[in-house]
């Protein structure tokens, strides 16, 4: 507490401190600057390392916000008491860049305003279009027709058991139910495995060469996580291209729009290019094998062009099939007259796939989470 | 008997041959002082476990382990009623023949000596003990909730018995692969540490004093190998504290003073579990050896 005027109470430059993390990023509530206070009040006030330690403790939640918490904590106390190693990052500081801007050809309002005209079939339509090539104005109407897909999420049975009028005894229930008649014999009761949403993993290509459907894959997950928040499941999002993004909180915003704005300063790496194979290693090793793709769906959204070496895509899809439940590799190329699966990336995945669909319209998008559900 | 300092923490744990930085030791200390559950996230093998089960032997507390998985529910952590048994009581009453009201035999039902203490409900009735939930990140969000309501008032109602209240609160000791984030309300509970792999002089120690049977030299080659291992991003499963210890154990069992690539490859199984790292680390091993 050097850097400070000696006037000041140690509390104060302390709340200042948890206040200046907050600006930061790092969510602190007021109990945990309660607790950082009752910390350092155990640990003394005078040693800058152990104030370090108590802040570390009490005022991070995660290894995301440990590196911001240091970062602050030399700003705010000077340089000492730094810890010797920091945890490996997941990805690195998120950037800030803008949805991509590709409105397609401009068409004005006169041209919306012959499209309402003609709605009812106009819909059937714009839900038989590409996204790639839709113009802002039917993009706009397109975004509102996601609300219309209900995806629902694929189940599991549980160790847990339902009442159910068929099927195993269930033992504890019968012998509750005999114990109320002083242990007489009573009606049999049964029970069944329980059923739960299995988790669906999606992940995002948002390299250049898949720019066009980025908006329309990101609403896309914005629906899958909402509707299977609603029911209990859970989706989770990433995306990727040069590196991994994890994109889960920012899709749990409920409203669409900001959602979609919150996912675009979350995600740093637009319309880059596509190391589909190291950042699915990346995933694996982070994320999916500990468990969040262990008996999941997992969506992979591609097209398939990879800079890297598509030997490791396959090797690493190999992998995620071994862990998922059901891999489904989603490209918008699929559906188009045409197109022959040649790109080296999709050739490497594609024995590594349970399911291989299309992806470039609204009802493709409804075919897609009808075969996830079933899934 | 409580402790002092942090250092007197790290000089206790060090007695019990756990070895752990400042950071981790002030840690644990507030975890003490202030009575709050303490959340361990890390590297598999970095000794999350490892710790709760040093905290309870230098204290002297027993170890009560609450292992989570996936559908893990109220009755497995809390407590139970031993049915069978309550039937045989009651079976048991009526050859006696004593005609006790229905009411009476009910009462006796639900007895302390009916009731299956489940490691929740142990730890606060064997206070003071420390409590290790262990990967709670493989448990339910329903569960979570349920945690988070003991681990606010350290105390069980039980409806048929009444309140079972810790005299002293357990130390708490929970511990996180990471496989999916926490919720909030859990982790703003808690005092936080991510603990890393150690550095290469702190592993060749923690080496020397859990598996004193190695040698010095041998100690210092395997360490070397494995943060190597560890310093490279091509691993599926890049080796933890605890498999330099198989692995330093296992040479040493066969007889090895020197690491040599034939040493090293029958006994790789210890080090790496996948057999795409196996290979891997067998053309490293090569160079490692050579240099």
């Amino acid at each position: 507490m050097t850097t400070r005027p000696a006037d000041r109470g140690g509390d104060e430059i302390l709340l200042a401190f948890t206040r200046a993390l907050r600006a930061a990023g790092v969510p602190v509530t007021h109990d945990r600057a309660h607790g950082f206070l009752a910390a350092t009040s155990v640990l003394g006030l005078d040693d800058q390392r152990a104030t370090y330690l108590a802040g570390r403790a009490t005022l991070c939640a995660g290894p995301d916000d440990l590196e911001r918490y240091d970062r602050v904590f030399t700003a705010f106390f000077g340089p000492d008491g730094l810890p010797r190693s920091r945890p490996a990052q997941p990805g690195g500081v998120p950037g800030f860049s803008g949805l991509p801007d590709d409105d397609g050809s401009g068409v004005g309002d006169d041209a919306e305003e012959e499209v309402v005209r003609a709605r009812a079939s106009a819909t059937e339509v714009l839900r038989h279009r590409d996204v790639a090539t839709l113009s802002a104005a039917e993009k706009q109407r397109l975004a509102a027709m996601f609300a219309t897909l209900r995806p629902r999420p694929p189940v599991r049975r549980t160790a847990r058991h339902q009442r159910w009028h068929r099927g195993q005894v269930d033992a504890p229930r019968t012998l509750r139910a005999s114990l109320r008649r002083m242990g007489e014999p009573a009606e049999i009761a049964w029970r069944r495995r329980g059923v739960r949403p299995r988790r669906v993993v999606l992940l995002i290509d948002v390299s250049g060469s898949m720019s066009g459907y980025a908006d329309a894959l990101l609403r896309l997950a914005h629906r899958f996580t909402q509707v299977g928040r609603g029911q209990g499941g859970v989706v989770e999002t990433f995306t990727v291209g040069t590196r991994l993004t994890h994109l889960t909180r920012v899709m749990r915003i409920r409203d669409p729009e900001r959602a979609l704005v919150a996912a675009g300063e979350t995600v740093p790496d637009w319309s880059g290019g596509t190391r589909l194979g190291e950042t699915l290693r990346f995933f694996l090793d982070r994320w999916g094998q500990r468990g969040m793709a262990r008996g999941a769906v997992v969506v992979v959204f591609s097209d398939g062009w990879e800079r890297g070496d598509p030997t490791l895509l396959g090797e690493q899809m190999a992998r995620l099939r071994r862990v998922a439940h059901r891999v489904v590799w989603v490209n918008p190329h699929r559906g188009k007259v045409g197109y022959e699966p040649v790109q080296q990336g999709v050739l490497a995945a594609l024995p590594h796939c349970d399911d291989f669909v299309a992806g470039h319209s609204l009802a493709t998008f409804a075919e897609l989470s009808e075969v996830i559900s079933r899934a | 008997m409580e402790p002092s300092t942090p250092a007197d923490i790290a000089g206790r744990l060090g007695a019990t041959g756990y070895l752990c930085d400042d950071a981790l030791a002030t840690v644990t200390f507030l975890a003490l002082r202030m009575q709050r559950p303490l959340l361990l996230e890390g590297e598999p093998g970095t000794g999350k476990t490892a710790l709760a089960e040093a905290v309870a032997e230098s204290l002297d507390r027993p170890l009560v382990r609450l292992q989570c998985y996936e559908g893990i529910d109220a009755t497995q952590a809390l407590y139970d009623w031993d049915f069978p048994r309550q039937i045989l009581h009651l079976r048991a009453l009526e050859a006696a023949g004593r005609d006790s009201s229905v009411e009476e035999a009910e009462k006796s039902l639900y007895d302390a000596r009916f009731l299956l203490a489940r490691p929740v409900l142990r730890a606060l009735q064997e206070s003071p003990a420390v409590l290790l939930v262990d990967e709670v990140d493989r448990a339910d969000d329903e569960f979570e909730a349920f945690l988070l309501e003991v681990l606010s008032t350290y105390q069980v109602s039980i409806p048929e018995l009444g309140t079972v209240r810790a005299a002293t609160p357990p130390i708490v000791v929970l511990t996180s692969n990471r496989t999916r984030e926490l919720h909030d309300a859990l982790k703003r509970r808690c005092l936080y540490h991510w603990i890393d792999h150690p550095g290469l002089d702190r592993e060749v120690e923690i080496v020397r004093s859990r598996a004193p049977e190695v040698s010095a030299a041998l100690a210092r080659q395997v360490v070397g190998v494995v943060q190597d291992l560890r310093a490279r991003d091509d691993l599926q499963k890049p080796p933890g504290v605890a498999e330099t210890l198989d692995w330093a154990r296992a040479l040493t069992y066969l007889g090895t003073a020197e690491l040599d690539l034939a040493a090293a490859s029958a006994t790789l199984g210890a080090l790496v579990k996948y057999r795409e790292d196996a290979d891997r680390v067998r053309h490293a091993l090569d160079r490692m050896l050579r240099a």
